[in-house]
């Protein structure tokens, strides 16, 4: 089955080069499509040298908007399985077999990575205090009960992605997409997934003071929809 | 007193270029309408200030400077809403193209 894996990069040279290295020594990976966010770095060129079929953003539109138009492209490109998968070298390609598994067997329409349902992950208490409050926020807001909201690392059918309307733009799209998977009953499912937490990612990553702009976002979207 | 008269002149000015809008079509009957009812209000409280006392303690406020005040603040919060709302079509709109223009250009290949 065709897979390609969508990674929105803003700003990522000093790593894209090896996240991609690492999804393409795969065998199930078919395709790697970097949405190049309109960084101001080399990462759409470095992307390009690494293997990966680059698209580019004009200007910065988002990590969810990037996420939209690399699954656009997927999905006219006849992917049969659409990966969504961090820039910053946090998720571990390896766990891509188990991610399409519960896909490729029918079970599911869409595999959301969860870094609470392994053990051995050591989140840190910054950021465990932004994700807690964003699942239980997640839980009120679309009613969906999983362990992981802001987690980049998922998988979904080609059916399950072309239902996919993202318009949050920012950090928001993630509760987003939970949203829309309860909104057109999509069967899913969750998947352990390790998580490096480099010096790297934790610098990029998100803070408290982003949760609370992720909630205005939200209803704002709602009040503008 | 002076700043009746420079406001008066102002109105007038303002009238004039609203229905000389409209006549070129760039406005709506409607807001045509609704223009001249605010430069007339604005007129009528400029030359009657004291009217306002009257109106603004029918309504239990005290001053009619201060019930001016309150309908400004209203009026302004509302505006800031309707550009917010504005504001976040045009990015998703800016998003639309940005995304179009990246799956026309042919995709960067190794």
């Amino acid at each position: 089955m065709k897979t390609a894996v969508v990674i929105p990069a803003y700003n990522e040279s000093k790593i894209i080069s090896q996240t991609i290295a690492g999804l393409r020594a795969q065998n199930q990976v078919s395709e790697v499509i970097v949405v190049d966010d309109g960084s101001a770095d080399n990462t759409g060129p470095a992307a390009r040298a690494a293997g990966a079929v680059v698209l580019r953003h004009l200007v910065n539109r988002g990590q969810g908007a990037a996420l939209q138009t690399g699954i656009n492209f997927a999905l006219k490109h006849g992917a049969k399985i659409i990966i969504t998968f961090d820039a910053d070298g946090q998720h571990d390609a390896k766990e891509i077999v188990k991610m399409i598994e519960p896909i490729i067997s029918g079970q599911s329409a869409v595999v959301l990575g969860s870094r609470f349902l392994v053990k051995q992950n050591q989140v840190p208490f910054s950021r465990l205090a932004v994700l807690k409050l964003a699942i239980i926020f997640t839980r009120i807001y679309t009613g969906l009960t999983v362990t992981d909201v802001h987690n980049g690392f998922r998988a979904f059918s080609a059916k399950a992605a072309s239902q996919l309307d993202l318009r949050q733009d920012g950090m928001a799209h993630a509760s987003e997409i939970l949203e829309q998977i309860r909104k057109h009953r999509l069967a899913f499912c969750e998947v352990p997934v390790t998580i490096a937490y480099t010096d790297y990612s934790l610098h990029k990553g998100q803070r408290l003071s982003n949760s609370f702009r992720i909630v205005f976002e939200l209803i704002l979207g709602r009040l503008t929809k | 007193m002076i700043i009746k008269i420079l406001i008066i002149v102002f109105i007038l000015f303002a009238v004039y270029r609203t229905v000389a809008r409209f006549r070129q079509r760039d406005i709506a009957f409607r807001e045509l309408l609704i223009w001249l009812i605010f430069w007339l209000l604005v007129g009528l409280v400029t030359i009657f200030p004291q009217k306002t006392d009257s109106i603004a303690q029918w309504l239990g406020v005290s001053r009619g400077a201060d019930l001016l005040v309150y309908i400004s603040i209203i009026v302004l919060f509302f505006a800031v809403f309707k550009i917010i709302v504005k504001q976040e079509k045009i990015e998703r709109d800016i998003t639309k193209i940005v995304r179009a223009k990246a799956l026309a250009e042919k995709p960067d290949h190794e």
